[in-house]
């Protein structure tokens, strides 16, 4: 495979002129690993590397997320998402805009190639009432809250190309997420304080609304708590055996 | 698909093959006719307004003793059936698919319900059936397995399970939340057509596009709705007016009471307008003969009905 013109070298200045005549070459040449450690051809496009960490498992302080062994679609879609604005953030967002739809498709298999997350099948400690693990293993019926690992796999491994991972995810980007998804509510003046402005959502890209009720639905605790639980399973340096069940 | 507007047809059928099904002589009744029940359920009485449905205790209120032990135990393996009862199941479903919220939730046929009204009686064929014969009939037909010896350690852990689920429950007394509760059937009839639509937009991304589910390893997660892996046709589940109560309470999953009577009616008829595991009890190989005995009579149900050109009940597996 012809590899893209690095960024920054000479004959890239000639690219505005040859743009033409190359487009349908560069199409082809997207590569997702370049795009990864090099970022784009338009360099808006950053290199993903730099926030998603060389091995792709994301900057757990910084809220970064894994992006390792993600399903192919979902990465797709949700750059899709960033680029319409069904999906809002100010870092992400122009590095959306700025991939050709061919480096989009590229960096999204070269992602999903990454190893997944791997969690040991070992049996599911019995959570408490109240619990982090509990919202995850359990879910609150009383409010129509499934249990996570219900749509997010056994132990959050992901289920087909619509449902996440959240094992490997930190605590700190699930909780973002989930209150991305809820954003907050108006808060009336009182006689000491001002009144705040609710913000709307900044994710709305759930699939027939399947994960929205769920984030309003919980409590700035319970939020905590579960994106802990997650990312509190660590990562399994034996590959995922498929061949045993994994309990609820 | 085409429309199938079937519904006044059906009914009127089976009004007309249901003497026939009486009238049928006996040398065939099946070799344990205590088995042959998943009969629907009477109707619950309404949920007065705001008063809650029946509270099951907490898991904190499990005693730390032998009951506690088997009351965990029953509860692990009706959410991993096929992974701790392998041998009694015959496809991909554990007991918690069609009991939701570990056989808690109202209007998913919840067992804090269900375990007071047993032994029950029925009219129909004088005969009293006891809490274990209803759960085996859910092995034979629902998992489409085999089901437990009645004091094998599975079902009387199980039965240990409803029993402590149902503690401070009424005996006898039919609870608001029991079964399914069904939406009346909507005026017009169902329409598969239709269905298929709701089907598309609302269920496919989890129970995929064949109906088959999805799995993570062995592990299935999202149950299958038809085909080899799903509930067979003996099954209440396979009744059209079953189904879209359990539909319209507890789907799309987190989502219940989102559907209307007739999406829920519709959805429910195009999801068992799809071939499943043969009906056990097959009569004399024979689909027709089966439909007269024991599907004719039951609900709204396309066992042995033409639907585009084929008829089904072929069963796969
Ligand atoms: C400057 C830092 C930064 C760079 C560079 C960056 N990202 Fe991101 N990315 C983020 C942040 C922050 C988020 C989380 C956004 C949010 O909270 O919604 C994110 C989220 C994502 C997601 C969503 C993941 C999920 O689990 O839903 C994808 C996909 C993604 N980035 C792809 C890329 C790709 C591909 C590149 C390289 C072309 C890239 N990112 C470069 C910061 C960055
Ligand atoms: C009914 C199914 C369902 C349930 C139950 C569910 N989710 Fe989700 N969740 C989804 C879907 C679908 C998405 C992907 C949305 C998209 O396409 O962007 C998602 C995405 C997420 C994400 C974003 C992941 C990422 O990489 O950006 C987080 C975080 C999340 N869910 C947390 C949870 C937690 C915590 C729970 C339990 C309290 C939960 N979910 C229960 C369906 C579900
Ligand atoms: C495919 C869905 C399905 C599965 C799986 C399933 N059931 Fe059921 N179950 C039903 C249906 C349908 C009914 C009858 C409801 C009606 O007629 O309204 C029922 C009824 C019951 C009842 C009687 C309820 C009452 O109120 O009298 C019990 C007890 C029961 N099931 C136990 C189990 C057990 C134990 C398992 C696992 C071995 C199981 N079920 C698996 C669908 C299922
Ligand atoms: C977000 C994923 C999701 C969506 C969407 C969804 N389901 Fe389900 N469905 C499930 C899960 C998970 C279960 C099993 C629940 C459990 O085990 O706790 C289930 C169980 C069922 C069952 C009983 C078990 C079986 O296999 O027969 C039926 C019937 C069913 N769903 C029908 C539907 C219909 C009809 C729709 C669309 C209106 C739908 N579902 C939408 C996830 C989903």
């Amino acid at each position: 495979m012809r590899k893209p013109v690095p960024q920054r070298s000479p004959r890239f200045l000639l690219l505005p002129l040859l743009l033409p005549a190359l487009l349908p070459l560069l199409a082809h040449a997207a590569d997702g690993s370049d795009i990864m450690q090099k970022g784009g051809a338009n360099p808006a496009a950053m290199p993903c590397i730099t926030c998603h960490g060389t091995d792709g498992k994301g900057m757990a302080a910084a809220g970064f997320p894994r992006l390792a062994g993600l399903p192919e679609a979902y990465i797709a879609k949700q750059l899709a998402d960033f680029k319409a604005g069904h999906r809002e953030n100010a870092v992400m967002q122009p590095i959306a805009q700025s991939l050709t739809p061919e480096e989009v498709a590229a960096v999204a298999k070269a992602y999903a190639e990454l190893p997944k997350v791997n969690i040991k099948p070992t049996p599911v400690e019995r959570p408490q009432p109240g619990s982090g693990a509990w919202i995850a293993l359990r879910g609150a019926w009383e409010r129509n809250i499934p249990e996570c690992t219900l749509c997010h796999g056994p132990a959050g491994v992901g289920v087909g190309d619509a449902f996440p991972p959240l094992a490997g995810q930190s605590a700190l980007y699930i909780e973002n997420q989930l209150k991305a998804w809820r954003g907050t509510k108006a808060v009336a003046a009182t006689r000491k304080t001002k009144a705040v402005a609710a913000v709307p959502p900044s994710r709305r890209n759930d699939p027939n609304g399947l994960m929205a009720h769920i984030a309003v639905d919980l409590s700035d605790a319970e939020i905590k708590a579960v994106a802990d639980y997650f990312a509190g399973l660590g990562e399994s340096k034996e590959a995922f055996d498929e061949s045993q069940h994994r309990l609820r | 698909m085409k429309n199938a507007k079937i519904f006044p047809a059906l009914l009127l059928g089976a009004g007309l093959l249901a003497g026939v099904a009486q009238a049928a002589d006996s040398t065939n009744a099946p070799r344990n006719p205590r088995l042959d029940d998943q009969t629907q359920l009477p109707k619950a009485p309404p949920k007065p307004a705001r008063q809650q449905y029946f509270q099951p205790p907490a898991d904190t209120d499990i005693p730390n003793n032998a009951f506690g032990e088997l009351v965990r135990r029953g509860q692990d393996l009706f959410m991993n059936t096929k992974a701790l009862a392998p041998e009694y199941v015959g496809n991909e479903m554990n007991c918690v698919n069609c009991h939701i919220d570990r056989g808690r939730k109202a209007n998913s046929a919840p067992l804090w319900a269900a375990y007071p009204m047993y032994p029950a009686y029925r009219k129909k064929n004088n005969k009293v059936n006891t809490y274990v014969e209803r759960m085996q009939g859910c092995f034979q037909f629902s998992m489409n397995g085999k089901p437990p010896a009645a004091d094998s350690e599975i079902l009387t852990a199980l039965t240990t399970y409803a029993y402590w689920l149902s503690t401070g429950a009424p005996t006898g007394k039919a609870l608001p939340g029991r079964g399914f509760d069904e939406p009346p059937p909507p005026k017009g009839g169902y329409d598969i057509a239709r269905g298929k639509a709701v089907y598309e937009k609302q269920c496919q991304l989890c129970h995929g596009e064949n109906g088959e589910g999805k799995k993570v390893g062995v592990t299935s997660v999202f149950p299958a709705l038809w085909g080899k892996d799903s509930y067979n046709w003996g099954a209440g589940m396979h009744r059209i007016n079953t189904a879209a109560g359990f539909i319209q309470h507890n789907m799309p999953l987190g989502r219940g009471e989102t559907l209307s009577d007739q999406e829920a009616w519709d959805v429910a008829a195009y999801i068992n307008s799809h071939e499943r595991p043969q009906d056990p009890r097959l009569v004399n190989g024979s689909i027709d003969e089966t439909r007269k005995r024991y599907h004719a009579d039951d609900g709204v149900n396309l066992y042995g009905v033409v639907v585009n050109g084929k008829k089904l009940g072929q069963g796969v597996q």
